[in-house]
């Protein structure tokens, strides 16, 4: 049959929609009777609620209503809970609207729903608020202290939970015998992750059947009608159906259960007319769960051969006002368990402080937890390396997990199946020409030029696995994924994914998949996601998992399909359904190749069900529930070039490339467009994006204006190649990449900057390198020079 | 609520009458009132360029204006741009070139992009990069966007499905 499709650079199935208008985004739908909701929302970070007056906002023409938190916490809707929970862990409950205390600029304090999105803005301004302004707090180190404004009161030292791992003593034992230590105090910004669309939800209640449907903007649908469900609302979990229709980016943002989501199904029914509530995005900047936002004291220990002996990590990771669904996650497992990297560093210690703030929540943001290890990582093995005087590639090299050392286990609690990191390294310091680089380099310091070259070599765990280890860990979900193949009578064939594609290509690479399995032309394979009425259920898509994990599932049931079709075709060609082999698109008798039936044959046979086998049940569908063995493990090597202006301090880009390993691509144009779009967004958190705070709590940067997004001319072209190193243990060997490229750019670009800045004699600059930043540092270095 | 206005606008060559508020923005009434949902709302300060369409044959963003601003004039939509059938040249270099991942950009980057090349039909790359600085793509690292541009540009002069690489 016709040419394999795995590796194929197809062009994607699902873009003639968007490219001619034509999606079906959550705001852009109507159904008839809809009406409208606006938040209002407190000003305050910290604010006790006196009273709330709803009179005027309730007498405004076309208002239908106005909700409270009150009201609907004596309708018996519950608070909104966290699904990762470590021993101790404090849990404050987080109502979708709050009653008692506002807890960070945002937070809900009513909502109002009218006839259209403009009256109920105008009557949200009208619904008068009593508050009574309270201290606040919003770094995590600041919240810590004695006598810090308490986040919740049942929390009076903000403390959610500390979290460690690794052996302490070993690694204060190895710091102690060193030849060489260092030490970053580090701070990772805050970033708020900005998919392009903003957050959006459309709630009906079918009043005779007693059902609910909420369209809304998810990355998984069905962990949103499990928490309404069984949490939130007691809405019995069949009653309700969750569609995640197009989604305009996630970047994690859209893994969490909202408190929006909960006000327009509550409205819906309350009214008994649909409801629709689209975010600003002034509301983005301070509901969306934020990333990152780390402090951190950073150290490395080695011995006098330049061997990596111990790390040693404590981190203060700022959880904001509440938790969101898998916040206490990133810190520690996706975050502590990645700081062995791709070295054989035997000891490390990480111990992490967990404080809420009066901030927006911060959960996972591209990448969650491994960009904030392998950027603390490769920036203490650059200030190494220069510590000890050796180029940072070669100290990498020499510490680098060698290829025969997998199944490697690291000493937090990882075990990296399968790598060649070496190899990676090596493709990409050839592509990038190092040698000439750091010549260049030279040339260029003596002209008075900073050109800095910023090397990373990362790894990355995804597809989180399998389910009883991550129950063990905390997760209060399971991690494997569904998939179900439907084949009709006519031989097209429907799969059912567990996972959510807004904007990773599913429709294109997973169809790709099925139809090379089948031996069936694409065009006959449609991909089916974000729907809860539709698939057998689903754990939607973040953390990379989508390949690794749905992907298997999906292959394994077309697995049972051919299995099934082999049968129908010994019944029909009479002969043993051993003897039946899978070829050329078709069923055929081993070694007789005119013995043979097509898949649509089949199909029809199996639906008519006339000729059929005694033995065997009607139909061709399957379904399989795929339980990874381990994580995936994929790595790479990025390289950054970056020129400072010291006149202005403006960072510029002049280069960067990436080899990356995320074992067989499927389909290169949409593996790369991951990373192209992924180091864009490390780029922004090096050069240009920090939610700022004030030490009040207001946030000094929740507009595209003071928040700065990469635009098109903060970037290059970015050289890109790969190496395949398969996965051991799913079937197609295929790893995640969805998240590498902001794993690993961040990292890189910081090395470049900080390398074009050494000869000032600046070893560390917190990020994001603004001009103004970068400016001052030489400003400041050139004085203490001059002073010298 | 302020008095209504009554407008008239041609919208993808199609004429409407209505009556808006003053107030209005324009992307709302292409989107609520016309039902064009193509054109998208990204940001609430004018930053990102979603909301992108041709007045006039000239590219602006549709949230910084009036409905009651473009009375009398002639609106291009990503809607009326191309079709499915007959893609326009930046459309399919779109397609070709995977500019595009989660699509709620595309629409108003497309629009700018159509705009460039009428202006300026054989852009560099730092030429696109700097024409389309006003349109926000969290997705695509602009990469495949300034190919999509390239692809196009070399489809208009005549080059078919010569793609730009470099
Ligand atoms: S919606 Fe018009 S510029 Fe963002
Ligand atoms: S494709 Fe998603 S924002 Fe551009």
């Amino acid at each position: 049959m016709a040419e394999k499709l795995f590796g194929k650079a197809m062009k994607r199935v699902e873009d003639p929609r968007f490219i001619t208008g034509t999606g079906n985004y959550t705001d852009d739908m109507t159904l008839p009777g809809m009406v409208h909701a606006a938040m209002v929302r407190s000003p305050y970070a910290h604010a006790r609620i006196k009273k709330i007056d709803t009179s005027k906002a309730q007498a405004h023409p076309g208002v239908l209503a106005v909700i409270t938190g009150q009201e609907m916490k004596d309708a018996g809707i519950n608070s909104i809970p966290t699904g990762w929970l470590h021993p101790g862990i404090k849990t404050p409950p987080h109502y979708a609207i709050t009653f008692d205390k506002a807890r960070h600029v945002g937070d809900i304090v009513a909502a109002v729903i009218a006839e259209t999105r403009q009256i109920a803005e105008d009557a949200a301004q009208l619904v008068e608020v009593d508050y009574e302004p309270l201290p606040a707090v919003s770094l995590g180190s600041e919240a810590l202290k004695p006598g810090a404004p308490a986040v919740h009161d049942d929390v009076p030292d903000n403390v959610c939970f500390t979290w460690s791992i690794g052996d302490k003593e070993a690694v204060d034992r190895a710091f102690a015998s060193a030849y060489k230590t260092v030490k970053l105090k580090l701070r990772n910004n805050r970033l708020v992750p900005n998919a392009m669309e903003p957050r959006a939800s459309l709630a009906q209640y079918h009043k005779a059947s007693d059902e609910y449907t909420l369209w809304t903007t998810s990355q998984n649908p069905h962990i949103h009608r499990l928490l309404i469900a069984a949490f939130i609302m007691g809405i019995p979990e069949h009653k309700l159906r969750v569609i995640a229709p197009d989604v305009g980016g996630g970047f994690g943002s859209k893994i969490y259960q909202y408190p929006e989501e909960i006000i327009v199904l509550y409205a819906a029914k309350k009214l008994g007319r649909p409801v629709k509530w689209t975010a600003r995005r002034s509301e983005s900047f301070v509901t969306d769960s934020h990333g990152r936002d780390h402090e951190t004291v950073a150290e490395m220990a080695v011995d006098q051969n330049g061997k990596i002996t111990a790390v040693r990590v404590d981190t203060i990771a700022n959880m904001g006002a509440y938790l969101t669904t898998f916040a206490p996650a990133v810190p520690t497992y996706l975050y502590g368990c990645l700081l062995a990297g791709t070295y054989t560093t035997p000891h490390i210690y990480c111990h992490v402080t967990a404080p809420f703030t009066h901030t927006t929540p911060v959960d996972a943001y591209r990448g969650a937890g491994r960009p904030e290890a392998t950027y603390l990582l490769e920036r203490l093995v650059d200030v190494m390396a220069h510590e000890l005087g050796m180029d940072p590639v070669e100290f990498r090299r020499k510490n680098l997990i060698p290829p025969d050392a997998f199944p490697y286990q690291t000493p937090v609690a990882l075990q990296y199946d399968s790598g060649n990191y070496e190899a990676n390294l090596d493709k990409a310091l050839e592509m990038v020409g190092y040698k000439q680089l750091r010549q260049q380099q030279e040339e260029w310091r003596k002209q008075g030029r900073y050109m800095g070259i910023g090397v990373v070599t990362y790894i990355e765990a995804c597809g989180l696995a399998p389910s009883a280890l991550v129950g063990s860990l905390g997760a209060q979900a399971g991690q494997w994924e569904s998939a179900l193949v439907r084949v009709m009578p006519t031989g097209k064939v429907e799969v059912f994914t567990g996972t959510h594609s807004h904007g990773q290509g599913h429709e294109t690479a997973f169809a790709q998949v099925v139809a090379d399995e089948l031996q069936i032309p694409v065009e006959d394979v449609v991909l089916v996601h974000g729907d809860t009425g539709r698939m057998p259920y689903g754990w939607g898509s973040y953390g990379s998992r989508s390949a690794p994990t749905g992907l298997s599932a999906i292959v394994l049931a077309t697995r049972k399909i051919i299995d099934k079709a082999k049968k129908i075709a010994a019944h029909l060609l009479e002969a043993a359904p051993e003897d039946i082999v899978h070829e050329n698109g078709k069923f055929m008798v081993k070694g007789v190749p005119d013995k043979a039936k097509t898949f649509f044959e089949i199909a029809l046979q199996a639906h008519l069900a006339h000729n059929y086998p005694a033995d065997l049940e009607p139909g061709l569908e399957a379904t399989h529930f795929y339980d990874p063995k381990n994580f995936v493990y994929p790595f790479g090597t990025h390289v950054a070039v970056v020129e400072v202006d010291p006149e202005t301090g403006k960072v510029k880009l002049l280069r960067y490339l990436s080899v990356d390993d995320c074992g067989p691509v499927i389909n290169p144009l949409i593996a790369e467009g991951q990373v192209h779009g992924g180091i864009a967004q490390g780029l922004g958190q090096a050069l240009l994006e920090e939610a700022v705070y004030d030490p009040e709590g207001q946030i000094l940067s929740g507009n595209f204006l003071e928040y700065t997004l990469p635009r098109a001319d903060d970037l290059v072209q970015i050289e890109h190649d790969h190496t395949v190193t398969p996965c051991p243990h799913n079937p197609l060997g295929v790893k995640g990449i969805g998240e590498a490229g902001t794993i690993a750019s961040t990292a890189a670009i910081a090395n470049a900057v900080m390398d074009a800045l050494r000869p000032f004699g600046i070893v560390h600059l917190d990020m994001p390198y603004t001009p103004e930043k970068v400016w001052r540092a030489i400003q400041h270095s050139r004085l203490a020079q001059a002073a010298d | 609520m302020a008095e209504k206005v009554q407008i008239k606008v041609v919208v993808n060559g199609v004429e409407h009458h209505s009556e808006v508020e003053p107030r209005l923005l324009l992307v709302h009434y292409l989107r609520e009132t016309l039902g064009l949902t193509g054109t998208h709302v990204g940001c609430d300060t004018s930053q990102c360029g979603a909301c992108t369409v041709h007045l006039d044959g000239q590219a602006v963003k549709s949230c910084t204006l009036f409905a009651v601003q473009a009375d009398g004039s002639s609106i291009t939509t990503i809607e009326g741009l191309g079709s499915v059938d007959k893609l326009h040249p930046v459309q399919e270099g779109f397609w070709e070139m995977h500019g595009l991942q989660c699509g709620f950009c595309t629409p108003g980057m497309i629009m700018a992009a159509a705009d460039l090349l009428n202006r300026n039909p054989q852009p560099s790359e730092e030429e696109i990069r700097h024409a389309l600085e006003g349109n926000l793509c969290r997705c695509t690292g602009y990469h495949n966007i300034v190919r999509a541009v390239q692809y196009a540009a070399n489809k208009m002069a005549g080059k078919v499905g010569v793609a730009a690489d470099d």
